[in-house]
C-alpha cells in the first residue's frame, strides 16, 4: 500500500479492540485506490456474522477517505470467512502488550472424540506473569471474538482472543 | 441409533407477496451472484419464490432464536451465561442479516433486513416452532441449544457446498460460529447431566420437553425440495441421522437418556402457522419499529 489514503485506512483501529488496527486484524481485505477519480474501493470482512463493529468501521473508512479528498465505497464480503490466522505478527504483539492473549492456530475442522468435561482444553500463558497455569472462566468474553480466562498463579483474569 | 422423530410431514409453502414493487437494489453487501432461476431484480422468476421461501426459513430460524436467546441477558444463572447466550444470539442475528437482503433480491420485493425482521406479521414467518417456544429453565435452553446447534452444524456444513455463492458464503461463516455454540451447549448438558441428582433430573426432563418440537427441523417441504434440486439448499430429512448422532453422543456422555418418540409433534412453522408464544415474541421484538414507522437514529 503506497498511497496515503490506503495507508490511513489501514491504520484505522478496531473499535472494540483499539490496540489493533483493521489491517493487522486481517479484516481489511482489499483497498483499491483510483488516484484519477479520487475514489477508493475498500473490502472488509466481519470477524463474526453479527459483529456490531462493522458499521462503525465502514463509516470510519468513509470518514478517513473523505478528509483526504477521496470518496470511499465500502463493501462487506463474507467469503472466504475470516480466520484469526490472518492476524499479523504486529497485531498479535499489540494484543499481548494490551493484556489480551493472541489466538493460537485456527482449528482445522472439528475436535473429535468424546465431549470434554472441562472448559480448559489448551494451554494459554498468562499475559501478565507468563504462568502456563491458567483456566477458562467463560467460553464467551466481553466481545464475540474473546473468551475469559484466569491465571492460577497471579490470580488475574484476562481475555483470550479465540482462534477461529 | 434411536431416532426420536419422524420426518414425513409435507407442509404447504407460503409465498410472501411483494409489499413493494420492483426491487431497487439487493443490498450494499458483497458480491452477490445472480440467483438460480431468477431474473435480475425484476419481480420473481419461476422457482425464485419457493427458493426465497426456503432461505427465509433458514433466516427466520436464526432471527427468532436470536430474539429468544437475548431474553437471557440479566436472566441467566450467572453473568458469564448472560454474555455467552447474548453472544450466541448475536451470531444468529448476524446470520439472519446475511440472508434477508439477499432474499429481498430473490423474491422480487427488494425488502431489506428491517423489513423482514420488523414489518412482517406472524403468518409470514417461516421459522420452526422449536425456536419460538418460551424459554423455560436453564436446562430447557441447553437442551434446545444442543439440538439447534447440532442441526445448524450439519446444515451449514452441507450448505458450504451450495451452488449459490451467497448461501455458501453465509454458511462458511456461520459454521465456525455454530460449532462453538454446539460446544458450549454440549459442555452444559454433560455437566448438568453428570452433576447432582437435581441437575440430572432437570436436564433429563428438559430433553423430554424439547422432543415434540424437533421433527419440524427435518421436514422436507416444497421449498426445500426445490432448493435441494437446484443444488443450492439441502434436503432437511438428510440432516436427521447425523444430528441425532451428535446429540446422542453428548447425551450419553452426560449419563442421560435420549428420549424415544413423542406422543405429539409440532408442525406448521414453515407454512407460517405458529404456536401461541410467537405472537408475544413478535410484539416485543417489533413494537418500537412499528410504533414509529420510518424512525431512524
Amino acid at each position: 500500500m503506497e498511497s496515503a489514503v490506503a495507508e490511513a485506512i489501514s491504520r484505522i483501529p478496531d473499535p472494540e479492540v483499539p490496540v489493533i488496527n483493521i489491517a493487522d486484524l486481517g479484516i481489511l481485505r482489499a483497498v483499491d485506490v483510483d488516484e484519477h477519480a479520487h475514489t477508493v474501493a475498500v473490502t472488509i470482512t466481519p470477524t463474526y456474522s453479527g459483529c456490531p463493529a462493522m458499521e462503525a468501521i465502514a463509516s470510519r473508512i468513509v470518514f478517513e477517505a473523505d478528509r483526504m479528498g477521496y470518496a470511499a465505497d465500502v463493501r462487506t464480503q463474507l467469503s472466504p470467512a475470516w480466520t484469526t490466522d490472518w492476524m499479523s505478527d504486529e497485531g498479535r504483539a499489540a494484543l499481548l502488550r494490551f493484556g489480551i492473549v493472541p489466538p493460537g492456530p485456527a482449528p482445522v475442522g472439528e475436535p473429535q472424540g468424546p465431549v470434554p468435561v472441562t472448559l480448559s482444553r489448551h494451554v494459554v500463558a498468562c499475559p501478565r506473569c507468563g504462568s502456563a497455569d491458567t483456566t477458562e472462566i467463560a467460553h464467551f468474553g466481553s466481545t464475540a471474538c474473546k473468551a475469559l480466562r484466569r491465571c492460577n498463579a497471579c490470580l488475574e483474569p484476562f481475555d483470550e482472543f479465540k482462534a477461529i | 441409533m434411536s431416532a426420536p422423530m419422524s420426518s414425513s410431514d409435507t407442509g404447504t409453502t407460503p409465498v410472501t407477496e411483494p409489499v413493494t414493487d420492483p426491487a431497487t437494489s439487493a443490498s450494499e453487501s458483497a458480491e452477490r451472484e445472480p440467483l438460480p432461476g431468477a431474473a435480475e431484480n425484476t419481480g420473481a422468476a419461476p422457482g425464485a419464490k419457493p427458493y426465497a421461501a426456503y432461505l427465509l426459513g433458514l433466516a427466520d430460524d436464526a432471527m427468532v432464536y436470536a430474539q429468544r436467546l437475548g431474553e437471557w441477558m440479566t436472566n441467566a444463572p450467572q453473568i458469564e451465561e448472560d454474555m455467552a447466550l447474548g453472544n450466541v444470539a448475536l451470531d444468529l442475528l448476524g446470520q439472519a442479516r446475511g440472508l434477508y437482503p439477499y432474499i429481498g433480491s430473490i423474491d422480487g420485493t427488494g425488502r431489506g433486513e428491517d423489513d423482514y425482521a420488523m414489518q412482517r406479521d406472524e403468518r409470514e414467518w417461516r421459522n420452526v416452532h422449536l425456536v419460538e417456544q418460551e424459554r423455560g429453565d436453564f436446562a430447557d435452553e441447553m437442551a434446545r441449544l444442543l439440538w439447534f446447534s447440532a442441526y445448524q452444524v450439519e446444515l451449514h456444513t452441507a450448505l458450504t457446498g451450495s451452488s449459490d455463492d451467497v448461501v455458501a458464503g453465509v454458511a462458511g461463516k456461520a459454521l465456525k460460529e455454530v460449532r462453538y455454540h454446539l460446544d458450549h451447549a454440549s459442555l452444559w448438558v454433560v455437566r448438568l447431566g453428570d452433576g447432582t441428582d437435581e441437575s440430572h433430573r432437570r436436564m433429563q426432563a428438559a430433553l423430554e420437553r424439547v422432543l415434540p418440537h424437533l421433527a419440524e427441523l427435518f421436514d422436507d417441504d416444497e421449498a426445500s425440495v426445490l432448493a435441494a434440486d437446484l443444488g443450492a439448499g439441502v434436503l432437511p430429512s438428510t440432516l436427521h441421522d447425523p444430528v441425532v448422532a451428535r446429540v446422542a453422543r453428548v447425551v450419553e456422555q452426560g449419563t442421560l437418556t435420549l428420549p424415544d418418540g413423542s406422543r405429539w409433534r409440532s408442525r406448521g412453522g414453515r407454512a407460517g402457522i405458529h404456536s401461541r408464544p410467537m405472537g408475544s415474541l413478535l410484539a416485543e421484538m417489533q413494537h418500537i419499529a412499528r410504533s414509529h414507522p420510518g424512525a431512524t437514529w
